[in-house]
C-alpha cells in the first residue's frame, strides 16, 4: 500500500498527489475517495491540478474529462483511460493499493 | 421532432450529434462535412501533427462509442443554402436535406493571401499534411501574422530545425486577445527561440513566379523564404446563409442558448455569435473549448430541454503551446483593462489577471495551470460582467 496523507489532508473537492512512477491523485468527491493515475493521457498534465466537478475531472490543460470512478474520458481530446486505484482508509490515514484495476474500454 | 440534420462535422459537429444522442433524441440525426475526413482534432494540426509526433489516428475524434450513435455522415458533402420554409438544407450538387432541426456547426475557414507554391494556410487536415511535407524538405520559413497559430507553427517549424522568421503588420502581436503589454511578453518567446520577429510592417507581396522566393514587406526588405505560411486569422462560413432570414453578424447571431432567429435552427462555434453570459455582450469565439460546449446547450435549445451547463463554460478559454511553453487564456479582456502579474516572472512562468473596475475579467497564464484553474474559477464565481 502506498500511503498518501492523513484523511483529514483531502479535503472535500480536492486532491492529493503522490509522487511516483507514475504519479497517482487521490480526490476527494464530498466525502468518497478515488484515485487514479495523475497524468492526462493526451498531453502531460497533472489531473491534480484540474476542475473537479461531481466525479468528473477535467485536465487543467485541454480540457479532457474523465470519470473517476472509471478511469474513462467522457470527452475529447483524451481517448485513453487513465487507471484508477483502490483507497484504503486505515486509522484516519489514507492509502492506496499499488495494484492498479485493470483498465476496461 | 424526427430528423435533425447537423452542417459541419468538425468538433462542433461531432458535438452536436454526441449530445442529440446523449440527450436521448432518438430520431434520424444526418451530419453533413464538406472536408472528405472523418471528424479530427485541429489543435495538433501546428503542433504535433505538424511535426510528425502524433498520427492520424492519435488526432481522430471518432472513438468506439461513436459507432453505437446511428449517425448518418455524409462527409465530402458541402452545404449550398438553407430553405426555412421547405425545412430543407440544400447542397451543392441540389439536394434536398429535408429536415426538421438544425444545427449550424460550419465553423471557419483560413483568411487566404493568393501567392504562388510554397505558400499556405493551415486551418484544414489536407493543409496540414502538405505543409508537414514541406516542412520536411527545410530550408527557410516566413510565417504571415504573429497570431497563436502563426506562433505555434514557428515554434514547429523551429523545433524541426528551419531557419523561421515571423512577420507581423501590427505593433504588438496578440494585442487584440492579450492586450498589449501581455502580447509583448508573450512575443518575447520568438527571440528567446531563436526565431526573427519582425513587427510594425505590413507585407506588400509575395516575390516569386512559380515557386515562392521571398515575402516583400511594405517598406521595401525582402526577407528570403522557400515556405510561405500565412496566418492572418479565420473567416466564418456563413455566406452560405444568405438569403436564409438568419441574421448574421460576423457569425450567426444566437441567445445564450445557441437558438436562431429560426427556432428550429440552432448555431454553435466558430460560425456562431452568441450572447455570452460572461462578456454581458454576444461575441463569436473561435476556442476549442466552445466548439465543445455550446453543442450540449444548443442540443438541449433544439429538443427543448433545460440545460444543465456548468457556469465555468460561459467562461471563455483557450490555450496556446509555443516553443515548450504553455500559454492559458480564460475571461473576455477589453482595452483599457488593468493587467497585473500576480505570480512568478515575465521572462519565466507567471500568471498575470486583468481588472476592470477591480474586478478580475480575465486571467493569462504561461506554465501556471495549477494557479490558472484556481483564477479559472475565481472568473466563473465571479458571474455576468458589465
Amino acid at each position: 500500500m502506498i500511503p498518501v496523507c492523513a484523511l483529514a489532508d483531502i479535503r472535500p473537492g480536492e486532491a492529493v498527489r503522490v509522487d511516483g512512477d507514475p504519479p497517482i491523485s487521490v480526490f476527494n468527491v464530498d466525502g468518497e475517495l478515488y484515485a487514479i493515475d495523475d497524468t492526462c493521457t493526451h498531453q502531460d498534465a497533472s489531473l491534480a491540478d484540474g476542475w473537479l466537478e461531481g466525479c468528473l475531472i477535467e485536465c487543467p490543460l485541454h480540457a479532457s474529462c474523465f470519470d473517476l470512478r472509471t478511469g474513462q474520458p467522457t470527452g475529447p481530446p483524451a481517448k485513453v483511460p487513465v487507471r484508477t486505484h483502490e483507497v484504503v482508509v486505515q486509522d484516519g490515514h489514507v492509502y492506496v493499493l499499488a495494484v492498479a484495476v485493470p483498465v476496461t474500454t | 421532432m424526427r430528423t435533425i440534420t447537423v452542417v459541419g462535422a468538425s468538433l462542433a459537429g461531432l458535438s452536436a450529434a454526441r449530445a442529440l444522442r446523449a440527450q436521448e433524441f432518438a430520431g434520424r440525426v444526418i451530419v453533413l462535412g464538406d472536408e472528405r475526413h472523418e471528424p479530427y482534432d485541429r489543435p495538433p494540426l501546428s503542433k504535433t501533427f505538424l511535426d510528425g509526433s502524433a498520427s492520424l489516428d492519435d488526432i481522430s475524434l471518432i472513438t468506439s462509442d461513436d459507432n453505437l450513435l446511428d449517425i448518418d455522415w455524409r462527409l465530402g458533402t458541402r452545404a449550398a443554402a438553407l430553405d426555412p420554409s421547405e425545412r430543407a438544407v440544400v447542397l451543392d450538387t441540389g439536394e434536398r436535406v429535408v429536415t426538421d432541426g438544425v444545427v449550424l456547426a460550419t465553423g471557419a475557414r483560413a483568411r487566404k493571401m493568393p501567392g504562388p507554391a510554397g505558400v499556405h494556410t493551415l486551418r484544414t487536415l489536407d493543409d496540414a499534411l502538405v505543409l508537414r511535407e514541406e516542412l520536411r524538405q527545410g530550408g527557410s520559413v516566413v510565417v504571415i501574422g504573429a497570431g497563436f497559430i502563426g506562433a505555434e507553427v514557428a515554434s514547429t517549424a523551429r523545433r524541426l530545425g528551419l531557419d523561421v522568421t515571423v512577420v507581423e503588420t501590427l505593433p504588438t502581436p496578440m494585442a487584440g486577445p492579450l492586450g498589449v503589454e501581455m502580447g509583448q511578453v508573450c512575443a518575447g518567446l520568438h527571440a528567446r527561440n531563436g526565431v526573427r520577429l519582425i513587427t510594425g510592417v505590413p507585407v506588400s507581396g509575395l516575390v516569386g513566379s512559380s515557386r515562392v522566393r521571398a515575402v516583400r514587406l511594405a517598406d521595401g526588405r525582402e526577407i528570403p523564404a522557400d515556405i510561405v505560411v500565412v496566418g492572418i486569422g479565420a473567416v466564418p462560413n456563413v455566406e452560405w446563409l444568405a438569403g436564409s432570414g438568419l441574421t448574421i453578424n460576423g457569425g450567426v447571431v444566437t441567445d445564450a442558448r445557441c437558438i436562431t432567429d429560426i427556432p428550429e435552427v440552432v448555431a454553435v462555434g466558430d460560425c456562431a455569435s452568441s450572447f455570452n453570459d460572461h462578456a454581458g455582450t454576444v461575441i463569436r469565439l473561435e476556442h476549442w473549448t466552445n466548439a465543445l460546449q455550446q453543442p450540449k446547450i444548443a442540443a438541449a435549445s433544439l429538443l427543448g430541454r433545460t440545460s444543465v451547463h456548468a457556469t465555468r463554460y460561459s467562461v471563455p478559454y483557450f490555450w496556446s503551446d509555443q516553443y515548450g511553453s504553455r500559454l492559458q487564456f480564460a475571461g473576455h479582456r477589453r482595452d483599457g483593462d488593468e493587467v497585473e502579474v500576480v505570480e512568478g516572472s515575465l521572462d519565466m512562468s507567471f500568471v498575470a489577471v486583468y481588472r476592470r473596475d477591480s474586478r478580475p475579467v480575465a486571467v493569462l497564464a504561461v506554465d501556471q495551470p495549477r494557479l490558472f484553474g484556481r483564477w479559472r474559477r475565481e472568473l466563473a464565481s465571479e458571474g455576468v460582467l458589465s
